[in-house]
């Protein structure tokens, strides 16, 4: 009876540490498909650069698309941003620092960071989409039997279009953003607009913060647009694949930004100063 | 959409996010001020540099004219050395003055130059020997106690 017992509690056991272990290994399977698949598109991408026009297309499909949600949202972050840091920094008596406060998080990581985040959820799911309906309606497969390859003619256009969107978005974003607080901070409250201008130029350097942060934004647009294409070409073509995979691609790439922005802050504001 | 419009609108995109960077590079950055001009290095040692940091303003009279490049401790005089990039547009004593302040009461620190009266005007490499340290609170506070508790005492007897 106790030994019965015993065996279906091991039997349990197994199953589960069994389920972890598949869970583990298709992950890893995955990752290795998707760097496979990356390299494959990048040493494929000649036709994307060649025919532009394509790689054009989805330029204005991924980023002219979803400029009004960029510069909407960067025009509140920034006053807010100002509305906060100005109640914060009236109390120490140094509200002049606020242009300073809403440039630097802007530049350094909220631009690159949320644009990225938008860019996720506006274009990368549609990109996700799009890919995963071609394949579930055998488009590709189409394209396969006429000897094109659907990589090179699909999905490494949507791609680099992504790749090209992003820095102008999250540059897009963050001045709107600094506009944003210009508002709020010298129209609306009244912080004299010479000391908000000068103690931000002062304070924001082209190399370490500007420049740092297009290099994130270029990598968050090259991580989301990846994740979003291998998606699209890896999902079930089903519709309910298609759309499972639609929602990995939101909550993948947001964790790769968060995750990519702290490892990229890390490398680039250790100095100090 | 045809083809064209779809051109006309990428081409607005694109110029809009360059145009983007280039505000962010000359309104809030401050890569137009002192980094394509000429500029000469000149040296101070300072006792002590308080709060100062490398790109920080060197100001005569107010105006900014140039940006600390480097910050070092001289291991042999125990004394802070401060390179100072200065415009080459501005030219200065050879016996000039420098300070190291602070704008406002918790503002940043700034190196503050006071010309002198010397003919000769201070060449790439040269050495500001006179020089005045920051500022430390604490040490303000130490002396004001110590001077207060020496006028008690004073008082007393």
């Amino acid at each position: 009876m106790r030994m019965a017992d015993l065996s279906a509690r091991t039997a349990r056991l197994r199953a589960r540490l069994e389920r972890l272990g598949s869970t583990v290994t298709s992950l890893v399977w995955r990752l290795g498909f998707a760097s496979r698949f990356l390299v494959y598109m990048v040493l494929h991408s000649g036709t994307a650069f060649r025919r532009f026009r394509l790689t054009i297309a989805q330029v204005y499909f991924a980023g002219v698309l979803s400029l009004v949600i960029i510069l909407v949202s960067g025009l509140f972050v920034g006053m807010v941003l100002a509305l906060q840091g100005y109640d914060t920094l009236q109390r120490y008596g140094s509200s002049e620092a606020l242009g300073v406060l809403v440039a630097l998080s802007l530049v350094r990581e909220l631009g690159p960071v949320v644009a990225g985040l938008l860019f996720a959820s506006r274009a990368g799911s549609a990109i996700t989409a799009e890919i995963g309906l071609m394949k579930a309606t055998e488009q590709l497969s189409a394209m396969e039997m006429m000897a094109v390859d659907p990589i090179a003619r699909v999905v490494a256009p949507r791609f680099w279009g992504g790749v090209i969107s992003m820095p102008l978005l999250a540059a897009l974003f963050s001045a709107m953003g600094i506009f944003g607080g210009y508002l709020v901070g010298v129209q609306l409250i009244g912080v004299d607009a010479g000391a908000f201008w000068s103690q931000m130029q002062a304070a924001v350097d082209w190399d370490n913060d500007i420049l740092n942060g297009v290099i994130k934004s270029v990598v968050f647009g090259a991580a989301v647009s990846w994740i979003a294409v291998f998606e699209g070409y890896d999902a079930p073509p089903t519709a309910e694949g298609v759309s499972r995979a639609t929602t990995r691609t939101v909550v993948t790439s947001s964790l790769a930004i968060l995750a990519l922005d702290f490892i990229l802050t890390a490398l680039m504001f250790t100095g100090g100063n | 959409m045809n083809r064209s419009t779809i051109d006309l609108w990428v081409g607005i995109f694109v110029a809009a996010g360059f145009a983007g960077l280039l505000f962010l590079a000359l309104k809030v950055g401050n890569l137009a001020t002192f980094s394509t001009d000429p500029t000469y290095q000149v040296q101070a040692r300072f006792a002590n540099i308080g709060g100062l940091k490398v790109r920080a303003p060197v100001k005569s009279a107010g105006v900014v004219v140039g940006r600390v490049g480097d910050v070092r401790f001289d291991n042999e005089s125990f004394e802070a050395i401060v390179s100072m990039n200065l415009s080459a547009a501005y030219q200065f004593p050879r016996d000039t003055t420098a300070k190291i302040l602070t704008s406002g009461l918790l503002g940043e620190q700034y190196v503050g130059l006071e010309a002198g009266g010397d003919g000769m005007m201070l060449k790439s490499g040269d050495r500001l020997r006179l020089t005045q340290s920051a500022v430390v609170l604490e040490n303000l506070i130490s002396q004001f106690l110590f001077k207060s508790a020496a006028e008690d005492k004073g008082a007393k007897q």
